[in-house]
This record gives C-alpha cells, sequence and structure tokens, in this order.
C-alpha cells in the first residue's frame, strides 16, 4: 500500500498517471464509438440504452472531448511521462555517486504525489457526471458561454455543468502542481555538469511545457471561477445583455460570451502545445538513439531543435484568435493572428525538416518504438498541412464548423500524441520491467493503427469540405440534405471500430510482456540518455568528470 | 544524527569519514545564511558537490524554486480577473432610443480599506522580522551545537502577530463587505461591484491562506526536529505572505484610481 498508492517515488507516480490516462483512453474511446455509431445508423437501437438522443450526443461529444484533451493528453504525456522518466533522465541515479543506490527523485516529491491524486479526483468527478439528475454537460470541451452559464439551457447544464467546472478546477490544481515540481527538477536536479545545452530534448520539451502551464491553466482556474459566479452568484460576467432559451427572453446585466472565449482560448492554445511537445521531443530522442549515423550537423540541429521548441511555447500564446476567427471577432484582430498562425508553421516546419533529414541519412534501425515514432511524424505532417489553411480567416470562415476541423484536430494532436505516447510505452517499458515487448504484435499494432487511423480521420476532410457541420448528431431528419455524405460517415464509423479493436492486439501485448516478455538487455536500445545505464567509457566521454 | 549532538565539532568542514556517514541530507553543515569556506582543503565550491550535498541552502533554495513558480501562475490568475476587469468596463446595451449606455457605474471604495491596507503592511513588517529571527547566524549556530531553540523562541510572537494582523485584515474585509452590502450593493448589483466582489474575495481567499500558512509554520516551529526545516516553512510562508501584501497594493490601487 505505501509502496504503490500513498508514494512520492517518481516512478509509481508516472505509472499512476499512464493507468489514469489508459483508463481515461478506454473511456474516451467509449464515448466516441458510441458517437461515430449514432452517426452512421441514428435509427439503430443501443442494447441497454435505447435510442441516443441529440442531448446525449452532445453529452457524449462534451465527455470525449475533456477526457481525451485533459486526461490522456495532458496528464498522460507532459504530467505523467514527466514523472517517470525525467528525474533520471537528468542523471538522478549517477548524481549521488557510483556506490549509492539509485536515488532519482522529483525535486518536490510530495508536490508531485499531490499532483495526481488531486488529478484522479478531478477524473472521479467528471465520470460521476452522467450519474447526476439531468446527466452530464453538454455545452462541449469549451464550454462556451451562454449555453454553459444558464442550466435552463439543456438538461446536463444544472449538476453536469457544475460537476464539469469543479473536475476541471481540480485538474487545473493537479496540472500546476505537477508542472511546479517538473520546473524545480530540471532546474534544480541536474546531473553536476550537465548544462542546459546538454539536456535532453526530451527534458527541454517537458520543461517548455511545464512553462506553458503555469499562464495557461491559471487563466482556466481564473474563468471557470468566473462562470461558477455567474451560474450561481447573480453576476454577469459572460452573459449577453439578452438571450433566448427555450422561447423565454431572459435578460442579464451585460457581460460578454466572446470574454470567455479569449480566457478559454488564451488557455485552450497553449494546451494543444502542451500536450504535443512532449511528443515532438520524445521523437527527436528516439530518432536520434535509433538512427546508426549520427546525422551531419549534429549539433547545430541540437541547438535548432531547442530553440524552436521555446519559439513553439513563446508563439503559442499568440495565436489563440484563430478559434474565433467566426465568434464576432474585430478583422484586423483576425489578420493578425491569422499571420501569427502561420509564423508558428515556421519553427514546427524545422523540427519536422530536421526529422526527415534524420529519417533519410541517419540509416535506422527498425523497431516497434521507431515506428510509431515515424507514425507520429507522418501523422504530424498529414494533420499540420491543414493547420495553414485554417489559419486563414476567409477559408477558416467556410470550414471553421466543419468536419474538416476534426480531422485536421484528431491528426495532428489526438492520433499523433497516441502514437508519440504508444512509442514512448513501446520504448521505455523494458527500463521499467526488465522485459522486452512483443515486437511481433507491436508491428501488427502499428501497421494496423497506422491505417486505421487514417482511415478515420482523413475522410473527414472531405465530409469538411462538403460542408457537414461538425456537432450535428445524425444526417437525418432536418440534415438530411447532407444524407449524400452517410455512406462516408459509415466508413468511418467502420474503420472507428476497427481502429478500436486493434488496440486489444496493444493491451494484450502489455499485459502478457509484464509476465512472459523476453529478458531485456539492460540498454536493449543502446540509448545514449541517463535513464538508461550506460557503461563507462561512454560517462567519461559524454559527460567527463 | 546530528554530529553535534555527540560532541563539539573542532572544525565546521567535515573529514570524509564524516561525510560519508548517513547523511541528514543537507551535508552536515551548519545551515546559517552564508557559506562558510576555508580549512579542509580541497574543492571549496559547494556547486561543484552532487545534487543533495551542496550544503544547507539547497534545499531551502529548491521549495523557494517551487514557491516562486506556484506564485507566478497565481499572479496569472490575477492578471486574468484584471484583465477582464478592463474588458468589462466597455461593456453595455442599447437602449430604446438607440443610445449606447455604459453599464459600469463606479463604486465608492469603503474608506476602511485604507485601514485595512495599512494593518497589511504592518503584518509584512512583523512577517520579515519573523523571518529574520529563524536565519540569525549565532541562534542558528546554537541550535545546530544543541544549546535549545532560540531561533523558534524569538520567531514565534512574530508570527503570532502576523497570523493576528492577518485575521484582522480579512475581518476589515468582511466588513467592508458589509458596509456595501448595507448600502444596497451586492456581488450582482453592477459589473464594478462584480469584480471589487471578485477581486477583494479572491485576494481574502489568498489570505486565508496564507494565515494557515503561517499557522502551519507555528506548528513546524514546535514539532519540525530540523531546523532547516522549520527555515524552509517559516521562509516560505513569509515569502507568500509579502507577495500577497504587493498584490494587495495593486489591487487596491486598480480600484480606487482604475475604476
Amino acid at each position: 500500500m505505501r509502496r504503490y498508492v500513498f508514494t512520492t517515488s517518481h516512478r509509481v507516480v508516472g505509472v499512476q498517471y499512464l493507468l489514469l490516462g489508459l483508463a481515461a483512453v478506454v473511456g474516451g474511446t467509449v464515448l466516441s464509438l458510441l458517437m461515430r455509431w449514432h452517426l452512421a445508423w441514428s435509427d439503430a437501437n443501443l442494447p441497454g440504452w435505447g435510442q441516443i438522443k441529440p442531448e446525449d450526443y452532445l453529452a457524449l461529444v462534451t465527455l470525449h472531448g475533456t477526457l481525451m484533451i485533459f486526461f490522456v493528453m495532458t496528464a498522460a504525456p507532459q504530467n505523467g511521462l514527466a514523472s517517470l522518466i525525467l528525474p533520471e533522465q537528468l542523471g538522478g541515479r549517477y548524481s549521488a555517486g557510483p556506490e549509492t543506490k539509485i536515488s532519482a527523485r522529483m525535486a518536490l516529491p510530495r508536490l508531485n504525489a499531490l499532483s495526481v491524486w488531486l488529478t484522479l479526483l478531478a477524473l472521479l468527478v467528471l465520470l460521476a457526471t452522467p450519474f447526476l439528475p439531468g446527466g452530464a454537460a453538454i455545452s462541449g470541451w469549451t464550454s462556451y458561454p451562454p449555453l454553459s452559464a444558464i442550466p435552463a439551457a439543456g438538461p446536463g447544464q444544472s449538476y453536469g455543468m457544475d460537476g464539469w467546472l469543479l473536475a476541471i478546477a481540480l485538474f487545473c490544481l493537479g496540472s500546476l502542481l505537477s508542472a511546479v515540481s517538473v520546473i524545480a527538477t530540471v532546474l534544480t536536479r541536474r546531473l553536476q555538469n550537465m548544462r542546459w545545452m546538454q539536456m535532453p530534448l526530451t527534458a527541454w520539451s517537458w520543461f517548455v511545457g511545464a512553462c506553458m502551464v503555469f499562464p495557461a491553466f491559471s487563466v482556466l482556474l481564473a474563468a471557470c471561477g468566473m462562470l461558477f459566479s455567474d451560474r450561481h452568484l447573480g453576476t454577469s460576467f459572460f452573459f449577453p445583455p439578452i438571450d433566448v432559451v427555450n422561447s423565454v427572453v431572459l435578460r442579464h446585466a451585460a457581460g460578454s460570451p466572446l470574454l470567455w472565449q479569449n480566457l478559454f482560448w488564451f488557455f485552450g492554445h497553449p494546451e494543444v502545445y502542451i500536450a504535443v511537445l512532449p511528443a515532438m521531443g520524445l521523437t527527436t530522442t528516439l530518432l536520434g538513439t535509433f538512427s546508426v549515423r549520427q546525422s551531419p550537423g549534429y549539433r547545430a540541429g541540437y541547438r535548432t531543435m531547442v530553440f524552436s521548441t521555446i519559439a513553439i511555447g513563446l508563439l503559442g500564446f499568440a495565436v489563440w484568435g484563430h478559434h474565433m476567427f467566426v465568434s464576432g471577432m474585430n478583422p484586423y484582430a483576425s489578420r493578425g493572428f491569422g499571420l501569427l498562425t502561420i509564423a508558428i508553421a515556421v519553427p514546427s516546419s524545422i523540427e519536422v525538416i530536421q526529422w526527415l533529414a534524420t529519417i533519410l541519412t541517419g540509416g535506422l534501425r527498425r523497431a516497434t518504438p521507431l515506428l510509431f515514432t515515424l507514425g507520429f511524424v507522418s501523422l504530424f505532417i498529414t494533420g499540420g498541412l491543414t493547420g495553414p489553411i485554417l489559419a486563414q480567416p476567409i477559408l477558416d470562415s467556410y470550414l471553421h464548423n466543419t468536419f474538416f476541423v476534426v480531422a485536421h484536430f484528431h491528426l495532428v494532436m489526438g492520433m499523433a500524441g497516441v502514437f508519440a505516447l504508444f512509442a514512448a510505452i513501446y520504448y521505455w517499458f523494458p527500463l521499467l520491467t526488465g522485459r522486452l515487448m512483443s515486437e511481433r504484435l507491436g508491428r501488427w499494432h502499428f501497421w494496423l493503427s497506422l491505417i486505421g487511423a487514417y482511415a478515420v480521420f482523413f475522410p473527414m476532410h472531405f465530409a469538411g469540405l462538403a460542408g457537414e457541420p461538425r456537432h450535428y448528431a445524425q444526417l437525418t431528419g432536418t440534415a438530411a440534405y447532407l444524407a449524400t455524405l452517410l455512406p462516408l460517415q459509415r466508413f468511418i464509423t467502420i474503420a472507428a471500430f476497427l481502429l478500436a479493436a486493434t488496440q486489444l492486439i496493444f493491451l494484450w501485448n502489455l499485459l502478457r510482456s509484464l509476465r512472459r516478455g523476453a529478458p531485456s538487455p539492460a540498454n536493449p536500445w543502446n540509448a545514449e540518455t541517463l535513464e538508461w545505464p550506460l557503461t563507462e567509457d561512454f560517462l567519461v566521454r559524454v559527460h567527463p568528470s | 544524527m546530528y554530529p553535534g549532538k555527540a560532541a563539539m565539532p573542532a572544525i565546521i568542514t567535515r573529514a570524509p569519514v564524516d561525510t560519508e556517514r548517513k547523511d541528514p541530507g543537507f551535508g552536515g553543515r551548519p545551515p546559517v545564511d552564508h557559506r562558510p569556506t576555508g580549512g579542509g582543503g580541497g574543492d571549496e565550491n559547494w556547486e561543484h558537490r552532487p545534487p543533495g550535498r551542496r550544503g544547507p541552502r539547497e534545499l531551502l533554495t529548491r521549495y523557494r524554486m517551487g514557491l516562486g513558480f506556484a506564485l507566478a501562475g497565481d499572479l496569472m490568475f490575477f492578471i486574468t480577473l484584471v484583465s477582464a476587469f478592463f474588458v468589462q468596463q466597455h461593456t453595455g446595451h442599447i437602449d430604446p432610443n438607440d443610445q449606447f449606455i455604459l453599464d459600469w457605474r463606479p463604486l465608492t471604495i469603503p474608506p476602511i480599506l485604507w485601514i485595512n491596507t495599512a494593518i497589511l503592511l504592518l503584518s509584512s513588517l512583523t512577517m520579515e522580522m519573523g523571518r529574520r529571527s529563524v536565519f540569525h547566524e549565532g541562534h542558528v549556530m546554537e541550535e545546530w551545537l544543541g544549546l535549545g531553540r532560540p531561533t523558534s523562541r524569538r520567531a514565534l510572537p512574530w508570527l503570532i502577530a502576523t497570523a493576528a494582523l492577518g485575521t484582522l485584515f480579512i475581518v476589515g474585509q468582511w466588513m467592508a463587505w458589509e458596509q456595501l452590502a448595507s448600502q444596497g450593493i451586492f456581488f450582482g448589483s453592477n459589473p464594478s461591484s462584480h469584480f471589487f466582489y471578485l477581486i477583494t474575495g479572491a485576494h481574502a481567499l489568498h489570505l486565508v491562506l496564507g494565515v494557515a500558512a503561517i499557522a502551519a509554520a507555528l506548528a513546524a516551529l514546535w514539532y519540525a526536529r530540523r531546523i532547516e526545516i522549520r527555515q524552509i516553512v517559516v521562509d516560505c510562508a513569509s515569502w507568500y505572505w509579502h507577495v500577497m501584501g504587493v498584490l494587495w497594493l495593486f489591487l487596491f490601487g486598480l480600484l480606487i484610481f482604475a475604476q
């Protein structure tokens, strides 16, 4: 109990985060399958549920988005992997001297442990909301007011919405504590003589991600507090002067729904980079580890990667307006946000070009972690290329509320991020357990997942270009004018079920390898970062004294 | 085990036989505020030692750093409220005559806030006195040698005074809200009153946490055996307190001059 539950050990806390993320990703996937099912076959009765009503569909969208964005894409790669790997990667196990036992620790281990408990509490609160009277909130993971501010606006908007606010506030606190601990670790627990420009790029990306957590999540916390006081304390920060709900005219003191959107996206866009930066750092490190030859100009490449990572972190705070092009924004502001958004493609492209150069010239050794890394690069490019398209206010005003955007962010952030997580698990599994995961199953898992990911999310571009709005629950009834897209949506649904089924291979591989995986050598990938046991002469060469 | 408990040390820098035994976590050095050097020879720069062995300041620095980043996030929280404050000042509605009417009615600040501000400034002063007394070199050295607990004894009254003044400030804020309420100005009355209550309320909540932190520091003065831990708790509580004081000056100025 004390060893695996109430512990400050950085590895156990990291594994707790990953298990939490795994629970959330299973839940989020099941919800998305229900959504897909309803979209493709709207009349079908679900066993034990009956027909999915439109408000149920919106509740599914909300829970799916909240689970995936917060509890999977933030909790696992940033908070979880950082806790799991960072202290050892900074040389924690060497710093106490060769004869001492392993003593890698986070700088503030209790804070780190507290963060995972707050996150777990947040997850439990969120998962309890569907069982409250009225069910889960229906206003999406972005919770735009006035829909989210008026309890009468929908069935889940009273208790469900309060539960959502509480869960997100708890999650904000947990992530802030985790970020404090990551930053303090990077600043104070590096191996002596490890300079900033010697830190692995994974450590850099966790550091930059943690630095982004402060401004982002604090703003979300404040916004949640203001929304709560609008709902319960009689204020009107986010209410429009007049609102019509169920044909009833509601009058409020004048607030601004746009204020919420500004605050939310000031959090929301950096959040995207908090989720994807660890994946990018991991990709760089893994490509370096698995290439036989060091690509020419390796050191120069390292510096460029560090500065690109920092540039992405900084620019990430200046582009939030591109989520609001169709919300009634000043056109000049749209132009500015559009240009800044295209500017952020520059450091991202620099990283992509470096990866491609390493892939082409490095002479890669093939292994499952590398396959998933290549999958990340592929999905990141495919999803990223539609970014500059959506960054233009004119194109975005057509595409914004369509499936095109769904395709964009699911490829560039969702699928790419998940592939990086798989790479991380296949890569570090031997370090944690001393066993290798099955390569054969890993390869099946990779190829089926890659095909599945493209089969699910690529056709969504066409649905979006054809003008299908992204929040429609069904394509029958009043939306029958879109019925020509039904075959496409049915294909996507079938692909989604296959993609989900593919993940059973991964779960089987994980469970089987835990018990019966082949014993792993101490450093199976010949990695050169310090979390792996390195040979004496290598240490002397890379880290003198 | 404290080296000083067994026998009075003749020299401060330890021989290898001392440093290689079980380390209490701060390198076996007296936790004074500066770094004594000299004697013993060898590399005296503690930054060259492994993490965890860089002397008594190391743990303190780490906690201060953590507090600093947590406060940075907290400042962002208040920046959010303040930027919303400026946005909301310009909202209004259009009346039946097609005139744009600003809804913001500037609020008269209850004069008691001036007294509260003075109290808070005074409490920062007492807090600083308490903080300095746990770092007083002579007293720390005495404790390290096992001669009683002079730092705790001296810090105690200052911390109690700070907690009392802080509670007084919170009560004063409460009275300000009561005064406003008696004039019929509530949280939901007007955009300006939303922000008055929100900003003062959020700040008061932080001060409640601050008083709790001082209470924790008092408990630590009583219970914590290692002087380093007592220093850390008092130091972090007092930096938190100072930052909240400075933040209040800014927020108070905002409420007075920027309405």
